[in-house]
Parts: C-alpha cells; structure tokens; sequence
C-alpha cells in the first residue's frame, strides 16, 4: 500500500509545533495559515506533497489550501531565492511612482517577474497591495518591509541584501 | 401554518412599493420590474456582492450599495435610474472587462451572454487600461468542463452552485490574489467531480464550456423543445437546442419544469445516445439464419404472424419496457390482453408499489393525500430516507434534499446500509446491514424486537461516496435506533423516501411508522428508469389491471366494457417466470418491447436452439435483439410526444424533440401490431389516449392546464386494499433472480443501463473516472 499523505518531509520540532497548534483551535483549519508559513519557511516553498499533507492533517480538500496559498503573496509554489523581493504594483504604489520602482528593480537584478538570479541570491515578482499603502511605494524582501521607495533606496536595499548574501548571514 | 411575513414600505424611483421584511433589495426592485443588472447574485446561494453591478443609491448613506445584499426596511427611499447609479455600472463593466477578451463572435456564450447584454446596454466596451490583456490559453478539466480563463469575471456563481448546491466543492478561487487570481479545479490541471455541468450553465459568460457543445452551434440557430430525460425515474425537464433534426445540447435555464434549472450529467449531456452508430435504422427479419433488412410492412407482417402462431399454441407473453410513454405502456397492455389475449405480462420492477399501495390501505390511518413531490422534497421540514443513495440514483432528489438542508434547515433522517454521500446533510444517520431493513422498520414501527447489537455498533466509515472524495469526512457515530427513533417522533410533518431496499412485509412496517408519528407524512417511491412508475401504474403486471385493479375487482368489468373486449381473466407469468418458459419451450412466443433481459440473465434465446418466436422492439441492437426473430427500430422519448411519470408520482407532458429517420414510435408500432393481430386500438394520438387515462385510470385526473405548462402535476394513486403484492422480480438486476435485490441494479450518476451504454459522452467520463480511481 501507497502510504497516505504525509508531513514526513518537515522536522520532527515542526511537526510536533503543529500538533500544539491545532489543538490550540476550536476548528481545526484554523491552524492552516501559520502552518503554511512555517512549512514555507523550511522548505523554501509549498511543494505539492506537504500541501496534501497540510490539506490531510486538517481533513480539507487541497483545494482549500490552494485556495488559501493564493490568497497570500507570501506562500508560494516555486522556489524562490534567498532574498525574495516582492515590489507592489497595486493602486497606491503605482500612483506614487511604483512602476518605476518595478522597472528599477528589473533593470537592476536583470530579472523578470518570477525569476532568480543564477547565484540563487535574488529572486522577483510583482504583487498585489502588501498593506503599506500609507507609505508607498512599497517592497517587501522575505519578512522586512521597504517604504516610500525612490531608485536610489532601492539600490541601498539590495546592495545590503547582497553583501549579507555574500557573508552567507 | 407559517406566520405571513411582516410587510415594509419602501419608495423606489418615486414609486411606494410593499415588500415582505428582510427581502433583499434585488429581488424587491425586480418583483415590482425595476431593473437592477447582477452578475455574481444567484437566488438560492450565498450572497457575494463581487461583481458590483447592482449598485443603487439609498438616501442617507453616503455612497451607492449594493442591492445583491442589502435587505429592505421601511422607509427605505431607494433610486435606481441616476446618472450616479449609470456611472457606477459603466465603471463595473470597464473595470469587468480590464482582462476579458470581447471575443463574442467565437464565444459560446455569444448570444446568450449576460455581459454581452451588458456591455451593450450600458456601453463600456473601450477601456482606460494601457496594459495589454492578460491572455491565457482555454483548459480542459473534464470530458465536459473547459475553461478559458479570460472571459471569466470571477463572480463565483460557479464555485457556489459546486459547492453548496452541488455538494461537491470542486472549484475555488485561486492563481494569484488580483489580475492573477483565477478559478481553479480541485486536481490542480483537472477536475475530480460529479460533471453535471451546472457551473457551465450557471456562468453567465463563456468562461465555462462543455465538451460536447463547445464550438459546434450558436443559440439562435437551434429549436428549442421541452423534453424529460429519460435516465432516471426523477423526470427533469431537458429543454433540447435542435439543429437540422439533431440535439445539440440539453439545458434548463428559463427554469422551467419540476427541476428548475437543475440537470445532472446525463440529463444534460447524455443525449448523444440518440445519434450513436448502434441505432436501428431499419426493421430487420431472421431469414436463413440472418436478420436481413425488410420494409415495415414485411416485419410487422411477419411478428404479426409469428405471434398469432405462438398464441394458437402454449401462448405468448409480453415484456414491457420502463421507458415507454404513459400512452404506450397503457396501449401495450391493451395488445396483451385484448389482441394477444394473454395476462403473460410484466415489465421490470423496482419499486414495490403494489404492496406499498397495499400497506397504506391496510395501516395508513389518515385519508389525506399521502404523495409527496419533488417540490415538497425542496421545503420539507423533515424526511426519512430508508435505503438507496440518491446522490447516485436520484440526482435531482438528492438536490432537492441538499436543498431543503440548506435553505429550509430541513431534517434529514438516514436509515442505511452505507455510508452515503447525504449523510454530509444528515441529522440523524442510523446504520443497519444491508439485510436489515425489515428488522429496523419493524423495530421502528414498534412491532419489533429491541435492535440487535450490531444494528447500532457498525463503525463509521469515512464518507468516501465514489467518485468524489469528501471535503471532510463526518466523524459523528451512527446513531441507535431508538435514538433515531426517539428524534423522529419528535416531527410533525414527514416525507419518508425508500428505496427499492424496502418491499412487502417491510412496507407495512414502513407505513405503520408513518401512520405512527403525529401529523402529516407523505411518501415516495424510489423507483428506477425515466418511466417505470408509468409502467406500473398504467398495468403492466400479470395480474393487476391499470391502477392496480387487480383482474377480479370490479374494475375489470368497466375496463372491459371501455375497451370494448373481453379480458383474459387467468392471472399470466411474471417476467422471470415467462422467461423461464421461453426457455423450456413452454412459451412459444415473446414480445419484448424495450428491454434487454438476455445480457444479464442467460435465458437461451439463441436462435436455432429454441422453439419460441421472439419479436424485439427497440432502439438499438442489444443482445436480446440480436437474438431475434423481428426486430423493430423505436423511436427514443426525446422523438415523440406523451406523458411520462415521475418516481413520485408526477405526471408530465414531454414534446417532440427531434427526428430520427427509420423508426417509428412505439405507440405507432403497437397501434399497427395490434391492428394486424386483429385488434384496432383506435386512434393512436397521444393526446386522446392521455384524455382516456386521465378519465378512467385511478389517481391520474390530473390538471390538463398544470401538465402543459410543464409544472408536473402530481398522481393521487388510492390506496388498493384487494391488491396481493407478488414478488418483485426485477429485468435488470444481476443476476435475475426472483428474490429482487434493490442495490444489485449498480445504477450511478454516470450509468443506467442501455442508454448510458450506448452515450459517448458517459462512457469518455466512466473511462476517466475508473482512470483516476487507478492512480
Ligand atoms: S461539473 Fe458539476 S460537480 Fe463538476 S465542477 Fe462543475 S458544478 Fe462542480
Ligand atoms: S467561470 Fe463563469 S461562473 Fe465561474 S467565476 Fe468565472 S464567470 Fe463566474
Ligand atoms: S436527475 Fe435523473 S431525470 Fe434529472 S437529468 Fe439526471 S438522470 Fe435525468
Ligand atoms: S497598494 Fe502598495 S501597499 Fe497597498
Ligand atoms: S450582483 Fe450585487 S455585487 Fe454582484
């Protein structure tokens, strides 16, 4: 017999995290967000098995939890680089100038949307509002926030990320 | 009696208008003919407000609202018709339209597109956006189901009638929040799912397709025809588009007829049987060994001849179909035991109406109606369902149930030997082994012992309905029955639905239970096949005259004095037991007429190795009409007209459809056959032989002007205290054995015999289903 879906992939310290967690909620799907972060975080991305072990474990359909990745641009289906720059294209950024910020980024890292450097230090994509409308335009590289962006800042961002890259941090 | 709703007053465009209080502001506008555009509201599922297109201003709140959601109070001053409100639709569409194609002139939807209309009528169609259009390429996620991402508007009508009408919960939204988000399938590239192709049907552009229809023909240049599918024994009504003679999609959007707008798969696509190279085109006779072609005239001559041979000798019996019409089923009857003189005549049964009818006479208490229909089903405030699994028999009863769940908060009582797929809207499930039901209902009916142990100690399986997986498997233990019991005592109006499971002696258990609870219960038979409540009804039975009059009853003298004939007064064979005589030699003749005994039961009607005379009638080749003497080509239901009957009991006017050249109809058959075999029938218009049921057959005076306006109008069949219920003995069960066994029939959402047999379409969506089960 096949074995069932399975969180087997993630370290015994996670998946004893989850266990605490769900029962932490009344309904168990509850759990799905955080649980997809953290699966995220050690993996890189959602792969097709741990999304059908996340979707097991808290008895939904995996259409439900694919339902869930697409809503957040953090979780995502492909590998990412280490320092994955998410530049806001949405209605506040763009009146602020957050093509150009886009452009700038593309131009700089020689990257399209949804591509990685061959190094694997920097990956793109653009996205959808990330909340900080306040201060656009706006960038979000891995958990950090990037605010009121003009080319110049942006070029101080990831001249940082790259030196950190380079010390292996 | 419900309380009649509190009334509010509210202004809209200057007009005063009276709505019932918490009505939604949509349907309020609409009821009094104030037009209100919506793309994402649907009447019956949740509420999405997605689409924007219903905005109206209402005094004193700052911006314009959306009337998909809001509900009325009074003095509500509401405008519909400002240039705030056309601003507001025009922005809509513009910004509906930032990714949608316009490609009206390929789309399938063309025609008939709800934002086609819009677009023209509110003007939207240039875009401010410089971006160039996000361009996807079309999907195949079924046999059935295509997407093409662009032309959709995310207004979710799919994914809610999946979901909540559909149970099935197959589509989501998905891709990417944004531009990039997208409706997506439950298999990532493909869809694992019922096919009924409701969320084509319910997409108000072209995003969704079908299969068979995509490409093939534009809405106006089709003949639209109100039909019944003939797949199973619920009756919905198919509207058939038909070009040059042939059908090109079934559907039901003006929401006619007893299913709304509801089909399943085979209703809505299994049509294609019609068209399939294995019709017959012509009669064929057996000459030297072969069935050659032959003109009517010779056929007809020659079964005339075969039969009235077999007549003079050990007799002839007669097998009827349960896909015939009313009128034919009646007509046939008629050939039998006027022209062929004999009571040798059955038809395959499933439900047990005979000793159901006998039951009510014997226990029911009240003279009320005890018929439900499946209208009743929608609102009921309880129902016991005992045995069978709709979800895969019953599509439309099981959409009603589903529906009555979640719009009425109806009670749904469960007494099964599986776990099926309704248990997910159950409030009570009890669990009894497949031989058990007459055990439960006795105990049930109070005349029985305590339940045994093992009636209630049957673990839960996790619901796992083939061939959808649950969304989430039900984890409740199966209740005892008199838990179960204790519950259903506590309801006051009932419909209690069985199952072909529940026969004779569990009947009357079954009746007793409901004569037992206090107030209204009301009944229905699960029967299987499009017709075989009008088979039974109209008297195909060996031994029971049309409305169940047994051949002793009064009834037959007034039969016979309308039919102007003697009636042959010896009861006749069953089907099992005229086969068996076919075989032995016993019988020397046998009329088939829709059915196919000979591919699940093996009676040696290998020509040349029987004496018997055999006379098939049918749409296609089948085994038994290989096996033949005379074969005779019929037309199929959607190619003629007459009344069908419901599995409960309601009664339906179907209309020609389509053509279908070589055959002839089987009422057209029957009339000549029974003519050359020295017996006229009189005229043979449906219409007529309808007007003669509904006068003389128990229970069938139904409303003329209720059956042609496609409501279905429902049967009163009376109680018959004389009638002596003989074993069920069923066609198609395997094997065909006199003990009738409800579940053998295998009948599912995607089968149902010799229909579904010969439907492409069905067979492409079992080959992917048995694909996808195997990996
Ligand atoms: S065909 Fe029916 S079951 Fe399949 S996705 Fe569409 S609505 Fe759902
Ligand atoms: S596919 Fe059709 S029904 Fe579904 S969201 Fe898109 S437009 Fe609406
Ligand atoms: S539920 Fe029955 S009658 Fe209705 S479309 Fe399906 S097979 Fe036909
Ligand atoms: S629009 Fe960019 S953060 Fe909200
Ligand atoms: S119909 Fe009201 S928002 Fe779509």
């Amino acid at each position: 017999m096949q074995p069932g879906p399975n969180l087997d992939m993630l370290s015994p310290a996670l998946r004893a995290r989850f266990d605490a967690m769900i029962a932490h909620y009344p309904v168990k799907r509850s759990a799905l967000v955080p649980m997809l972060l953290y699966a995220q975080d050690e993996l890189g991305h959602l792969t097709p098995e741990v999304i059908r072990g996340i979707a097991a474990r808290l008895e939904l359909d995996e259409l439900a939890v694919r339902e869930v990745i697409g809503y957040y641009s953090m979780l995502r289906l492909h590998p990412a680089g280490r320092y994955h720059v998410q530049v806001c294209t949405n209605i506040s950024c763009q009146l602020r100038g957050a093509d150009r910020i886009w452009d700038h980024c593309r131009a700089r890292l020689q990257l399209e949307n949804h591509q990685t450097t061959p190094d694997g230090v920097f990956s793109l994509e653009e996205v959808e509002c990330i909340g900080a409308c306040s201060w656009a335009p706006a960038m979000q590289v891995n958990y950090d926030f990037h605010q009121q962006l003009t080319p110049e800042k942006v070029d101080q961002i990831l001249d940082g990320y790259r030196r950190k890259g380079a010390s292996g941090d | 009696m419900p309380e009649p709703p509190q009334m509010v007053n509210l202004t809209i465009n200057g007009r005063p208008v009276q709505a019932p209080a918490g009505s939604l502001l949509i349907e309020v506008c609409r009821a009094n003919q104030i037009e209100v555009p919506s793309f994402c509201y649907y009447p019956n599922f949740s509420l999405q407000a997605a689409c924007r297109m219903c905005l109206v201003e209402i005094e004193k709140t700052p911006k314009p609202q959306t009337a998909c959601t809001v509900t009325v109070t009074e003095g509500m001053v509401v405008k519909t018709d400002t240039p705030v409100v056309h601003q507001a639709r025009k922005s809509s569409i513009e910004f509906i339209l930032t990714n949608h194609p316009l490609d009206c002139p390929v789309c399938d939807a063309g025609g008939q597109c709800e934002l086609q209309d819009m677009t023209f009528r509110y003007g939207a169609a240039e875009s401010r956006f410089e971006e160039p259009k996000a361009h996807r390429d079309e999907q195949q996620w079924s046999p059935v189901v295509y997407f093409d991402r662009p032309r959709c508007i995310l207004c979710y009508r799919c994914v809610r009638v999946c979901g909540e009408g559909m149970d099935v919960w197959a589509l989501a939204l998905g891709g990417q929040r944004g531009v990039g988000s997208s409706i997506i399938p439950n298999r990532q590239d493909h869809l694992e799912c019922e096919e009924c192709g409701m969320c084509i049907d319910i997409c108000p552009v072209g995003a969704l397709t079908s299969g068979p229809y995509r490409y093939k023909t534009r809405p106006w240049e089709m003949r639209h025809t109100g039909s019944i599918c003939t797949f199973c024994g619920d009756g919905c009504k198919t509207t058939l588009g038909v070009r040059n003679g042939q059908i090109m999609r079934g559907d039901n959007r003006d929401k006619s007829g007893i299913n709304g707008d509801f089909l399943c798969i085979k209703g809505r696509y299994g049509f294609d049987f019609t068209r399939g190279e294995a019709r017959l085109r012509q009669p064929l006779v057996r000459r030297q060994g072969e069935l050659r072609p032959a003109s009517w005239a010779m056929a007809l001559e020659a079964a005339a001849q075969g039969l009235l041979a077999a007549r003079q000798q050990q007799g002839v019996g007669v097998l009827g179909s349960t896909r015939l019409l009313n009128e034919e089923h009646y007509q046939l009857q008629k050939l039998a035991r006027l022209a062929l003189k004999t009571n040798h005549l059955d038809h395959s049964r499933s439900a047990d109406l005979p000793g159901f009818l006998a039951a009510l006479a014997r226990h029911a208490s009240s003279s009320a109606t005890p018929w439900a229909s499946s209208q009743d089903l929608k609102t009921a405030k309880a129902v016991l369902l005992v045995g069978g699994d709709p979800t895969q028999e019953h599509p439309l009863l099981a959409w009603n149930l589903r529906w009555a769940y979640r719009l009425h908060a109806s009670r749904l009582y469960i007494l099964n030997a599986g776990d099926i797929k309704l248990r997910r809207q159950a409030h009570r499930y009890a669990q009894v082994a497949a031989s058990g039901f007459d055990a439960a209902l006795a105990f049930l009916a109070g005349s029985g012992a305590a339940p045994a142990a093992q009636l209630t100690s049957v673990p839960p399986a996790a619901i796992n309905t083939w061939p959808i997986t649950p969304v989430s498997p039900i984890s409740q233990l199966p209740d005892g029955l008199p838990e179960f019991l204790a519950a259903l005592r506590q309801e006051s109006d009932v419909i209690i639905v069985f199952s072909p499971q529940v026969q004779a002696a569990a009947l009357a258990s079954l009746v007793q239970l409901g004569a037992s609870l206090p107030g209204q219960t009301r009944y229905i038979a699960l029967a299987h096949d499009a017709n075989s409540r009008g088979a039974s009804d109209m008297g195909l039975y060996p031994g029971l005259l049309p409305g169940y009059a047994p051949l002793s009853s009064p009834a037959a003298a007034q039969w016979e004095r309308l039919w102007g004939g003697p009636l042959p007064s010896e009861p006749g064979l069953d089907a099992a037991g005229m086969l068996d005589a076919f075989n032995r030699g016993d019988l020397d003749g046998l009329y088939i007429v829709g059915a196919n005994p000979l591919r699940r039961h093996g009676f040696d009607a290998a020509p040349g190795r029987r004496k018997g005379f055999l006379v098939v009638q049918d749409l296609f080749l089948t085994e038994t009409a290989a096996a033949a003497d005379v074969v005779l080509p019929a037309l199929c239901a959607y190619e003629k007209s007459g009344t069908l009957t419901n599995t409960c009991g309601e009664v339906q006017w179907q209309r020609r459809a389509a053509d279908f050249e070589g055959a002839k109809s089987d009422l057209e058959i029957i009339h000549e056959l029974s003519a050359l075999l020295g017996h006229d029938l009189g005229t043979s218009s449906p219409e007529r032989i309808f007007q003669e049921i509904r006068a003389h057959v128990p229970g069938y005076d139904v409303s003329w002007v209720q059956l042609h306006s496609g409501a279905g109008a429902l049967s009163h069949l009376p109680p018959q205290s004389s009638v002596d219920a003989s074993p069920l003995v069923r066609i198609s069960a395997t094997p065909w054995t006199r003990s009738a066994d409800g579940l053998a029939r295998g009948q599912t959402l995607f089968t149902d015999g010799e229909l579904a047999r010969r439907s492409v379409l069905l067979n492409s969506v079992m080959e992917r289903h048995e694909t996808n089960d195997a990996q």
